[in-house]
Formats: C-alpha cells, sequence, structure tokens
C-alpha cells in the first residue's frame, strides 16, 4: 500500500499502543539545550532512573548564551548556572555536549545538522517547538515540553497521538527577491496560525525540489508558528549531498547503505494525504508581518490592515495588534521607522542566510539611528563567515558582528529590545514582548530585507534598495 | 505509580479573554532562567499583569474578586507558540487546576495533559456565557466534569470536549506515561535493533 514519509517513519518507530489510545514511539535522535532540561535531569534523579541511550541524546547551549561576552563565568549568575547545571548533566550521563569550548556550539537546530546528526527516516524531539526545522531532512521531528524529555531521557520514546498529513505544493518559479522565509510566511498568512492544528505539513512542489537544504529548513522551522508541529519535505539527492562527510553521517560501505534505506522512506508518488493545498509560486511577493503573530502578516507593497475591513472574527486581534505595534491602519508598511535590525536564529541564521544578505550589504551604510546586529547560528557558521570575509562585509557597512547563539530571537541572554523600539527581525516570532521588551515590537521578513530595513533605517522593499533580483541573475 | 484519577475538578473561575495567547505572554521568556519549576507561578502572565515599574496593571488576575480562581478560562489557540513547560508549570504553581478555551495549540495540550490539568473546549458562547456567570458571582462554583465532558457552573451545564486520549488518561490515572513507558523497555529494545542508525 502507499504511504507518506510521515506514516513509514511512525510505523518503523511504533513501539505499541498505550492505555490511554496515544502510541510510544521510539525517538532515535533526542536533542537537548539548557532552558528546557535541567527539570527533566531533576526529575530523573528523584524518580531514580538512569538515562536508557545517552549515545543517542546530544546537547548544545545557544539560548543564555552571551553574544558577545563569550568568556565564563558569564556576568548573568542565573544564565552561567544553566550552562555548568547542562555540563554536569552531560558529564554524569555520558551525553554528547557541543559545548562552548568545543567550536562546534549553536543554536540546537543549526547544530544538528551540520553534525549530520539529522538524518532522513528518523525521529526527533527536543524540547523546542522549532524542532520541526529538522524535518527538511525527512525526519519526522517534534517539539516537546519537559515532562516528555524526562520520558525520553529514561526510555527514548513518548506517548504521542498520531497527526493527520497536509501536503502542500508550492509550484512555479519564485520571483527574484522572495526567498524561503517570504514562502512559509505567506503560507502561514494563508492557512493562519491554527491551520496546522493536528497536522504534520508535507511541502512539495518544483520550489521546494530546487530549494537548498537551507532554505527547506527556514520553511520547516516555521511550521510550528502554522499551529502544525511536524513539517518535512521528502529526502533526495539534495539532502543526502549535504549530509555526505558530516561528522555524524554514515561513511564508507555504510553510506550507501543508508542512502538506500533513506531513499525508501520518501512519499509514494500515488499516497493519500488528509489534505492538499496548492501555492502559486509566483504569487508569493517579498511578506512582512505587521502584528503580534506570525499570520498577521502581508506584502511588503500593501498596507496595514484596517480593523473595518477585518473578517468579524479577527476584528479584535487586528485592533489589539494595531494598538500594540502602534501602526497606522490603511497606510503602507513600507517606511515605517525601525530601530533594530537583527539577522540571526534557528530560522535564518545560517551561512547562505548571511551570505545572500553580505552579496546585497556590499557598498551600503546602516542608517545612523540603526542598530544592527548580525548573530551567526553556529560557532561553525561564524567560522565560516570569517573564512569568507562575511563578518568583515558586515562589520563594514556598520553591523555588529557577534558570536553564536539564540541571541535576540527572545530574551533570555542580554540581547533585547528597549522600550518600544521596533525591530526588523529574521527570527520566528513577533508575539508581544518576544524580543525583551514588554512593549517592544517585531517585524518578521527575510535576512535581505532585514538588511534593506537596516540601510533605509525604514521598512523598505529590499529590491527597490538593492536592486535585488538584477544581481542574483546577473 | 499509582496517580490520582482526574474525574472532575471544581473551583472560582477567571476569565482571560483574548485569542492567541502565546506561552510567551503566559510565561515571559526571561523568567525561564531557572533549573526548577519551582516560583513560576509568581510570574504568570507578568508582562500583561505588572508595569515595568513592578505595579499592576488592569488585569482579571490583579482583580481582588478572582483571587481564590483555579479555573482559567480564555479564548481560541490557547497556549500557541513555544514548547515551554514553564507555561502549565506557572499556571499549575499559581493554583489553576483546569482550562476552558475555545481550542489550545498542540504542544500546550500535551504538557497540560501531563501534568494532570484538564483542558476542556467550549464553544465561544458558553465561554462568554461562564464568564458573565463569573462576572455575577465571583465565587460561583465551576465543575469541569471529565468524565462526562460537561462544564457545570452552579444550575446552568455545557457540552465541552476534551480529547478521548487526554479524557482516558485523565480518568484513569494515567496522565503521567512514565510507568507504562518503562513497561514496555523489551519491545523498546526490539524496535531499536531494527533501526541501523541506533546503532551509531
Ligand atoms: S533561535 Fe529563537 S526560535 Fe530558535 S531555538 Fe533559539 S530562541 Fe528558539
Amino acid at each position: 500500500m502507499s504511504q507518506s514519509l510521515f506514516e513509514k517513519v511512525w510505523e518503523a518507530h511504533a513501539v505499541k499502543e498505550l492505555s490511554n489510545g496515544q502510541t510510544q514511539l521510539l525517538i532515535g535522535t533526542h536533542l537537548i539545550h539548557e532552558v528546557t532540561s535541567p527539570q527533566a535531569f531533576g526529575m530523573l534523579r528523584d524518580l531514580n532512573l538512569p538515562v536508557a541511550y545517552p549515545n543517542r541524546t546530544f546537547a548544545t547551549v545557544d539560548h543564555i548564551v552571551p553574544t558577545d561576552q563569550r568568556q565564563e563565568p558569564f556576568a548573568d549568575p542565573l544564565a552561567d548556572g544553566m550552562v555548568k547545571e547542562l555540563r554536569k548533566n552531560c558529564e554524569e550521563t555520558g551525553i554528547t555536549f557541543f559545548d562552548l569550548p568545543s567550536g562546534k556550539q549553536g543554536i540546537v537546530h543549526v547544530v544538528g545538522p551540520e553534525q549530520g546528526i539529522t538524518q532522513p527516516g528518523t525521529t526527533i524531539a527536543c524540547g523546542d517547538s522549532h524542532t520541526s526545522t529538522h524535518g527538511a531532512f525527512g525526519a519526522i521531528a517534534f517539539g516537546v515540553g519537559t515532562t516528555q524529555i524526562r520520558d525520553l531521557l529514561a526510555t527514548q520514546t513518548m506517548g504521542i497521538g498520531k497527526l493527520k498529513v497536509r501536503r502542500i505544493n508550492v509550484n512555479g518559479e519564485l520571483r527574484p527577491g522572495v526567498y524561503a522565509k517570504d514562502v512559509i510566511l505567506h503560507v502561514i498568512r494563508k492557512l493562519g496560525v491554527k491551520g496546522g492544528t493536528g497536522f504534520a505539513y508535507e511541502y512539495g512542489g518544483s520550489v521546494f525540489e530546487n530549494f537548498s537544504m537551507e532554505e527547506r529548513m527556514t520553511v520547516c522551522n516555521m511550521s510550528i508558528e502554522g499551529g502544525a508541529r511536524v513539517g518535512y519535505v521528502n529526502p533526495d539527492e539534495k539532502t543526502f549531498g549535504y549530509l555526505k562527510g558530516r561528522p555524524y553521517s554514515p561513511s564508507g560501505d555504510d553510506w550507501d547503505k543508508a542512502v538506500e534505506n533513506w531513499s525508501s522512506f520518501a512519499s509514494d508518488p500515488d499516497c493519500q494525504y488528509d489534505d492538499v493545498v496548492d501555492f502559486n509560486a509566483e504569487d508569493i511577493a517579498p511578506t512582512v508581518t505587521w502584528g503580534i503573530n506570525p499570520e498577521q502578516a502581508i506584502s511588503v507593497e500593501e498596507n496595514i490592515p484596517t480593523v473595518e475591513g477585518s473578517n468579524e472574527s479577527d476584528k479584535d486581534l487586528v485592533a489589539e495588534a494595531l494598538e500594540y505595534m502602534k501602526l497606522p491602519e490603511g497606510q503602507p508598511i513600507k517606511g515605517t521607522k525601525v530601530d533594530v535590525c537583527f539577522i540571526g536564529s534557528c530560522t535564518n541564521g545560517r551561512l547562505s542566510d548571511f551570505e545572500e544578505a553580505a552579496k546585497y550589504l556590499k557598498g551600503h551604510r546602516v542608517a545612523d539611528s540603526v542598530k544592527a546586529i548580525a548573530v551567526p547560528g553556529s560557532q561553525i557558521v561564524d567560522g565560516i563567515c570569517r573564512e569568507k570575509g562575511i563578518d568583515k562585509v558586515f562589520e563594514e557597512a556598520g553591523f555588529e558582528w557577534r558570536g553564536a547563539g539564540c541571541s535576540m530571537c527572545l530574551a533570555m541572554n542580554p540581547d533585547k529590545l528597549i522600550g518600544d523600539q521596533l525591530s526588523a527581525s529574521s527570527s520566528n516570532r513577533n508575539f508581544k514582548g518576544r524580543q525583551g521588551s514588554p512593549t517592544g515590537r517585531t517585524v518578521l521578513m527575510s535576512p535581505v530585507m532585514v538588511a534593506a530595513a537596516a540601510v533605509r533605517g525604514e521598512i523598505s522593499d529590499a529590491r527597490e534598495v538593492f536592486g535585488v533580483g538584477e544581481l542574483v541573475n546577473a | 505509580m499509582a496517580l490520582e484519577k482526574i474525574t472532575s475538578v471544581s473551583g472560582a473561575g477567571v476569565y482571560v479573554p483574548g485569542n492567541e495567547i502565546d506561552t510567551d505572554r503566559i510565561i515571559p521568556a526571561r523568567f525561564m532562567k531557572c533549573v526548577t519549576f519551582d516560583g513560576l507561578g509568581e510570574y504568570l502572565f507578568y508582562d500583561v499583569r505588572k508595569n515595568e515599574n513592578g505595579s499592576d496593571k488592569d488585569h482579571p488576575l490583579n482583580d481582588s474578586r478572582f483571587s481564590e480562581a483555579s479555573i482559567l478560562l480564555s479564548g481560541a489557540n490557547f497556549g500557541c507558540g513555544s514548547s515551554r513547560e514553564h507555561a502549565p508549570q506557572a499556571l499549575y504553581r499559581y493554583g489553576f487546576r483546569g482550562i476552558i478555551a475555545e481550542s489550545y495549540a498542540e504542544i500546550f495540550f500535551g504538557n497540560c495533559t501531563t501534568l494532570g490539568i484538564p483542558c476542556f473546549c467550549a464553544a465561544k458562547e458558553d465561554i462568554e456565557a461562564i464568564a458573565a456567570s463569573i462576572e455575577a458571582d465571583p465565587s460561583v462554583e465551576i465543575t469541569l466534569d471529565v468524565e462526562n465532558e460537561r462544564i457545570r457552573v452552579g444550575d446552568q451545564s455545557y457540552t465541552a470536549v476534551v480529547r478521548e486520549t487526554a479524557r482516558k488518561a485523565l480518568c484513569e490515572g494515567k496522565w503521567d506515561m512514565i510507568g507504562e513507558l518503562k513497561e514496555g523497555e523489551s519491545q523498546v529494545a526490539a524496535v531499536v535493533g531494527k533501526l541501523r542508525y541506533m546503532a551509531r
């Protein structure tokens, strides 16, 4: 019988049905970080349980690390304590830790793929909602809570109900200056932030076939913002090409066997999906958010919505968002003054993100009124950018180039908005207070659009600022 | 490990209106710099409850009429965003034992169930009617009947939906799965043995 990748992976990892009707699912690869794991280790100690498969859990530290001062002890004793706690937990249990001195530290969703730990046909879980990122490799990857982290440490399994699968096709050709970030913001805008509840999103169509692995990761990363706990792309030659030669990838004879095995997990061409949605690539524009959730997004050429013109059921939320964002309804979003520009995060903090932005930033200057920071997603991304001189391009343009971490994606380290500053951000969440100030405002967009906003000091169409597209095709 | 069977929870209620209330709002990230969940209750909804100088904002949880509430009412897609269990932990530690909302984000729903917090889905009109009853009498007792998927408020009764897996888990005292997962150890080992990547 034809099956989707989701069903094949599920079947290969299902252990048994639990008494509540959920499935006990084996999670082959467990990733942990400093924020959501210490309580789980505490619970294990209370129950006197060992870690069952320490070789299948991998740790790194990302949320709380300062991106400027990298030496320990950190100025913030709470942050310092959290790193030490994770280090201790890993030492005691034999879990591999990509620690700060290892040169391999970074955001957990950047590190997993980079090390070749993220592989097709596997199950992955992490106490972090953006675990969906790893689906770019044809893995089924779940974000989980801390009690489930405990379950995973103790048994390498968790209880979970099976998801339905929605196939999302994006066919055609993206217009110049339109990026993976715009694709996912467009999908969420159309299907809504709750649209994916109960579903795994399978992304396909010519746009995904042509996408690099990093672009696929950007889209899968934000599946959760559309309510889908899991998002994935079927593995193909690009997937295998990316994985070849990585530290945790199979090698020698094992490699060919692994590729054969990985290929067998791809969805069968005639499999049945619970739902199918089609998008035209040509309809997607450079997209920015204007509100307080990722569904509240418009093309950069559009006007900010009005309460009056919104659906009856959305009116309250639109009004709440407009008030919080202090944006004038019905006016163009373009031209909105920005105070801070941030390129980084597990959505857009990879090599290609910095490369692409640097290509256009060259020869430009960040506006005097703007504080701009570029934060690589891992120490390895940082190293490659330095080798290629990308850090210098950013610095010469007036960006600060920082050390690897989550940085200004969320407010757990010193990188924070102040007061009601407005931030143009390549991250994934524009929730109230997300970037560290209870009144701070976030506008999500692609890294090149953030670069354009930095140069102009206002939300801008990168295609106009840089002539994006002309250069791409040159 | 014998767990309490949660067939119903009762208590006074409080209505925190709004859709898409995300976990960053329930517990802002800066309060997650901790290695235990103790003390999180204090920071529940912090940024919408407190001004920057620490004084109170106008918020239902700051209204002394609702200080005894243990049932929380809200809107659609409650608990969206981050997977942080810090959010249900903060709700629990603040004193909430049950939630009524139009709908929930998935990870949040699962996290609540694992802590033994029933999450009821109810119609918008019913939530508003219950909110009106609370407004009229903040001490009115609200009962979440998990077994029969009903909400009782005084002499009124409303239908609700509790996802079947959660309903069973709560009613049978199996909301914390660790015991059952551990029992499957040998079956787990068998599945592990079949997967090549697990050998590395
Ligand atoms: S970069 Fe942001 S979204 Fe990604 S793991 Fe870090 S805090 Fe979470």
